[in-house]
């Protein structure tokens, strides 16, 4: 007895159903709470870093305002309105996988290939004037006209980690999208593989929203007065 | 098809209302509310975060064992947050010992 999927019909404009699930609306249902129970791996593996953001703010409140007013808020704004575009055009690339238009597929993913890399080369900008202000390793994590006191090595530190761990998923999420796009290329017909293309879109959906709480977190904790 | 979503203008319309909502994060941050300042920040991008799981990321219109499976998520992790700010935030409670 073979373990293999029914190999493809080419002809077909829908996947192949793999022997273990009745139906292709079963596999499918399957294939988005596999995702789904990944995500929410995820969210606790980024929660673990929220928690500890939560405590060191919690007992170091003024210096983590002060500290966030170092951030960049222009370019943390522009940053997350990239990634909100993204959002839409990763949505959109979706919608197209679902009406087999391969053409408007290949460009919504590679317009979201371009948008991730931008917020990349953004967040590398920040992090070069990081490093020329002597705040990475934040070994004196304090700008060097300032004294360094209890808490401002907890913000950096803090802040590279989390915006380095979510630069990090941005990357490899946009590695996934380049290979949809080899996908998208090559298969005969793209709605066969909407699922795949629906999940890598979820993830990167995950990514948007773990930078929607990273932005007022980090960098709009005390911005007035 | 249901599993394909919604029709791309409703993508277009919480995009919108996501653009609006950034607007506020900043614009509020600007302003002086006291305390209620991050309430307010976390507030509009627990609003962002709904706007996507619901709409981008297909919730309103899959199967209800994807929205439990979300909602788990975050159970887990409020449980995660409660739990360690419950000690955190009751440690001087009992005064000096």
């Amino acid at each position: 007895m073979t373990t293999q999927a029914v190999p493809p019909d080419m002809a077909s404009d829908q996947p192949a159903l793999a022997h273990h699930f009745d139906d292709l609306a079963q596999q499918r249902a399957a294939a988005s709470f596999g995702m789904w129970l990944f995500l929410a791996s995820e969210i606790m593996f980024f929660g673990g870093l929220f928690t500890i953001y939560a405590v060191y703010r919690n007992l170091n409140p003024e210096v983590f305002g002060h500290e966030s007013r170092h951030l960049d808020i222009v370019l943390g704004t522009v940053n997350t309105a990239v990634l909100l575009t993204s959002s839409l055009s990763v949505a959109m690339a979706v919608h197209a996988a679902h009406h087999n238009r391969r053409k408007a597929l290949l460009l919504l993913l590679g317009a979201t290939v371009a948008l991730g890399s931008a917020f990349l080369v953004i967040k590398g900008i920040e992090y070069s004037h990081k490093l020329d202000d002597g705040l990475f390793p934040p070994t004196a994590a304090t700008h060097p006209a300032e004294p360094v006191v209890q808490g401002s090595k907890l913000f950096y530190g803090l802040y590279f980690a989390m915006t380095g761990v979510h630069a990090l998923h941005m990357a490899i999420g946009i590695g996934v999208m380049l290979w949809l796009m080899l996908l998208a290329a090559r298969a005969p017909h793209v709605r066969a593989r909407a699922t795949p293309i629906e999940n890598a879109g979820l993830y990167w959906h995950l990514v948007d929203v773990i930078w929607i709480f990273l932005f007022p977190l980090l960098y709009l904790i005390d911005r007035n007065g | 098809m249901d599993e394909a979503g919604p029709s791309p203008s409703v993508y277009y319309r919480v995009f919108a209302a996501l653009a609006v909502l950034l607007a506020l994060t900043v614009g509020l941050a600007f302003v002086d509310l006291g305390r209620f300042n991050t309430a307010a920040a976390l507030s509009v991008a627990w609003l962002k975060a709904v706007l996507v799981v619901l709409y981008f990321m297909h919730v309103r219109y899959g199967k209800r064992l994807i929205a439990l499976t979300a909602a788990a998520g975050l159970v887990w992790l409020a449980i995660m947050l409660g739990l360690t700010l419950c000690d955190y935030m009751t440690r001087d409670w009992l005064g000096p010992r």
